[in-house]
């Protein structure tokens, strides 16, 4: 047996309009943990579907232990030993961890023998987790586990991993390093994508980066800094976002005790969460999804009313005022879901910068919608955010993810907020955009406004904010100034560890 | 292998064609049926589409499709505007009805004073009839978070009812020997919806329809309120995050619906109609939601898709007279015209692309 896995030689696939990967080759050893880095839209999930026999390459060939490998669907990419855990998970909530396994085999065993197996392979791998338990309850991590013994129990050669710590807690993440690392000491290759460059650092043991489409160079992530790493990434070299440093002044925004209930099923309660946000500060809110961060922002926007003195401007008690009362007096937001919350999908980008700014842009007279005024602002968010469009009439659904974004949290921006709410403002959006933001961010805030950014994504928070509290199941960790933070306490926070608030109390 | 693939953005040529070529579909199609029921398909079709316009008894048709038209188009209007808000009013037929009562009963209150006031006072209250009607299922959805789409329609049969009570009870003719239905309003001038212009089909109900139009375009498109209307059906969670009151919009949209539809059979009743009688409804109600789709939900677009289907209300029945087609066959026409629309749509949002699926 050969040293290689998984030898990719040439491999090229084009889209109408983009080349998705161009003459990518690359080999994948044996046990090797092989990460694969890239911008959003710099071709590894192409890359990935090749491999995994979603998309058929239009050139080049792979080879997999030595045989020519070519899946034309992933039930043969499967037999031939590739497994993959998708970012976003396929399970059915209402059934048992063994049922949603059994779902995805070709010829399930009986059910005790197969919990029997999810048990040994759990903790071979040291990933805790019992077969009975509903899917439904279980947490994000949880759920990642299941899909991951669902590929172990398959007897995998190569284990595709695509940014599968972007719902995971530190804790979460050491624990899913340790199988990983484990697997790969069994002698497992592991592809393991992301744009993480501190975990490729910590796990990897090679790494290829690929650039709009192309491979643009193979290192070894243990001898070159995350910094390297992200220039040839982005292919320019980009500064971090500056701050100056600045006094904060007064309280902009106060919330006291506030609470709200689920308003489904699926959402988070609010539990008496309070806080001030300060004229001039970034206040950086962490923590897992889905642990109460929608809701928080529905609650400080307008859309959802909250109990009388539980959310007040400038001293001016706002709880009972719906989005256009508040944007009025200087508070906006951007929410972290932009199609359909932020804008509608099949409105222009005309129509959907009216969405926010007929109110503060003076769009309005007498009821009728100014157009070309709204027109005019569209063009000023489109130049000032640098969005690639074709124009303001296009429908927002056309633009990709991070252009689109530019254009939300740019409408906002345009508008001169006291006090901004975003959520997630850089989700999905590449490097170079995302630091473009994040600049936009920091500069409101030193020219006095208040901010109030709530994001998964800890690195960013630990750029750019003053302070930071992680939410826990709708509860709001104590606040604490950045700068003395340390990753461990990070995780506490965000794993709604108590014992800290005493410990720094 | 066939596959739909979505499209970035809607096709402007397939959205403006698509109408277009539902009603070729629907010719093509019906005129397969019509061969099959043994009938030449292009007398059928000409007969349907040609001749209440140009052919030899035109000028007793022509008035008709004002007459037809006038209804369908009010009512279609106002649906429309619920419709993009996703605001589902199916029992226009009901406040269609209620409207006409309403109206008429005030008319007839008056009988037989005359005054110009009368009149208006009539519209008022068939605006009101329809209006208060509408609100039922308005009321429900926004307190009680019920389906306006089912109770809607179920209002329809209760309006029914209504309407057969008043036609032999209280609106009934005092002078009519008993018969059911009510005095003739074409009979009392300050009640009467006359034609404008003799030998047109123009009456007041064809005026109010084209003020409608020009209004829902208006605000549609420049108002804020139509904006409104449009961001709740297109992203409701947007629209609330624009700051957009949800149970504002029902109550609106399920009101001018049905005022609209008011309007309209309080039009119907005092003109081609001229009294409250039992079978005074014909499914205009019903048959304007195909209309509301028929025209893009787009105002100017309900014009020209009311006067077709008005087209093919008079041609079918021509088609019936003089060719002896089933009844049932030219409302499956009709019926074919939406299901060729809604086919076609697809294209305005989807291309298909062949592609060859490769063996496992």
């Amino acid at each position: 047996m050969s040293e290689t896995l998984l030898s990719i030689s040439g491999l090229s696939k084009a889209y109408p309009g983009v080349i998705a990967n161009e003459d990518v080759s690359f080999d994948i050893r044996r046990g090797e943990v092989h990460a694969l880095l890239g911008e959003n839209g710099a071709g590894k999930s192409t890359l990935v579907k090749m491999i995994y026999g979603l998309v058929k390459p239009d050139a080049g060939t792979m080879r997999l232990n030595d045989k020519s490998f070519a899946p034309s669907e992933p039930r043969a990419a499967r037999a031939a030993g590739v497994a993959m855990v998708f970012q976003h998970f396929s399970l059915f909530e209402a059934l048992s961890v063994a049922e949603n396994i059994a779902l995805g085999m070709e010829t399930p065993p009986p059910m005790r023998a197969l919990a029997a197996r999810i048990r040994e392979v759990s903790q071979d791998y040291g990933l805790p987790l019992s077969p009975e338990r509903l899917v439904g309850d279980l947490s994000a991590g949880e759920r990642q586990r299941v899909e991951i013994i669902r590929c172990l129990l398959q007897d995998p050669r190569l284990l595709i991993m695509d940014e599968p710590t972007s719902v995971l807690t530190p804790q979460e993440v050491e624990i899913l390093f340790a199988t990983l690392r484990k697997l790969s000491a069994d002698g497992v290759s592991i592809l393991y994508i992301s744009h993480k460059l501190e975990e490729i650092r910590a796990l990897c043991h090679t790494a290829t980066i690929l650039r709009q489409g192309r491979k643009v160079a193979t290192c070894t992530p243990k001898d070159v800094s995350a910094r390297e790493m992200a220039e040839m990434m982005v292919g320019v070299s980009f500064n971090a976002a500056t701050r100056s440093s600045r006094p904060t002044g007064d309280a902009a925004l106060t919330v006291e005790g506030l609470s709200l209930k689920a308003s489904s099923q699926f959402g988070t309660s609010l539990k008496d969460i309070s806080f001030t946000l300060r004229q001039g500060e970034v206040l950086g809110i962490g923590g897992v999804a889905g642990n109460g961060q929608d809701e928080l922002l529905s609650a400080l926007s307008g859309e959802t009313a909250t109990d009388p003195g539980s959310i007040s401007l400038h001293g001016q008690d706002i709880s009972r005022l719906g989005p256009n009362g508040r944007r009025r007096l200087g508070l906006l937001s951007a929410p972290e879901e932009r199609l359909g919350h932020a804008a509608a999908p099949n409105m222009s980008l005309v129509e959907n910068a009216a969405l926010t700014g007929a109110e503060r842009q003076g769009l309005l007279s007498g009821g009728f919608l100014n157009w070309p005024a709204a027109r005019g602002f569209t063009k000023n968010v489109i130049s000032g955010f640098d969005v690639r469009t074709p124009g303001p009439q296009v429908a927002a659904r056309s633009l990709s993810g991070g252009n689109l974004q530019k254009f939300v949290i740019g409408r906002e921006m345009l508008q001169k907020p006291d006090v901004l709410v975003v959520n997630q403002p850089t989700w999905g959006v590449d490097a170079a955009a995302a630091a473009a933001i994040r600049q936009a961010i920091l500069d409101l805030a030193t020219n006095g406004a208040a901010v109030l950014c709530i994001s998964q994504d800890l690195d960013e928070l630990l750029e750019i904010s003053d302070r930071f509290g992680a939410l826990n199941e709708g509860r709001l960790s104590l606040i604490l100034q950045t700068s003395e933070l340390s990753v461990d306490e990070i995780g506490l926070m965000m794993g709604g560890a108590h014992e800290l608030d005493a410990a720094h109390g | 292998m066939l596959i739909l693939e979505k499209r970035a953005e809607p096709s402007k040529g397939w959205t403006t064609l698509s109408p277009l070529l539902a009603v070729v579909l629907t010719m093509v199609a019906g005129g397969a049926l019509f061969a099959i029921l043994g009938e030449d398909p292009v007398v059928a079709i000409r007969t349907i589409f040609w001749d209440p316009l140009f052919g030899e008894f035109a000028f007793y048709y022509r008035p008709q499709l004002l007459i037809k038209a006038a209804p369908l188009i009010l009512i279609a209007v106002g649906l429309a505007i619920g419709f993009r808000a996703g605001i589902w009013n199916i029992g226009a037929e009901g406040q269609y009805i209620i409207g006409a009562l309403t109206g008429a009963g005030v008319g007839l209150a008056f009988y037989p004073m005359e005054s110009a006031l009368i009149f208006p006072l009539m519209v008022l209250a068939g605006a009101a009839g329809g209006w208060a009607w509408a609100m039922i299922p308005a009321v429900l959805k926004v307190r009680f978070g019920t389906n306006e789409i089912l109770v809607s329609l179920m209002l329809v049969y209760v309006a029914e009812q209504v309407l057969a009570k008043m036609a032999l009870g209280l609106l009934r003719n005092p002078e009519g020997s008993g018969f059911p239905g009510s005095r003739n309003l074409q009979q009392y001038p300050s009640a009467h919806n006359a034609e404008l212009i003799t030998g047109t089909g123009m009456h007041w109900g064809v005026v109010a329809a084209l003020i409608a139009v020009i209004f829902a375009y208006i605000m549609m498109t420049r108002h804020i309120l139509g904006y409104q209307i449009r961001l709740t059906g297109e992203a409701p969670r947007a629209a609330r995050f624009a700051g957009v009151n949800p149970a504002r919009i029902v109550l609106l949209c399920l009101g001018i619906s049905g005022a609209l539809a008011g309007l309209a059979g309080m039009f119907e009743v005092t003109g081609p109609s001229g009294q409250v009688s039992i079978d005074f409804n014909v499914g205009y109600g019903f048959t304007a939601i195909i209309v509301a789709f028929l025209g893009r939900l787009h105002p100017v677009g309900i014009l020209f898709a009311g006067l077709l289907m008005a087209l093919t209300y008079i041609g079918g029945e021509i088609a019936q007279l003089n060719l002896s087609l089933p009844a049932a066959a030219v409302q499956m026409f009709q019926g074919m015209l939406l299901f060729f629309l809604l086919a076609v749509d697809l294209f305005s949002n989807y291309r298909v692309r062949f592609r060859r699926l490769e063996a496992a």
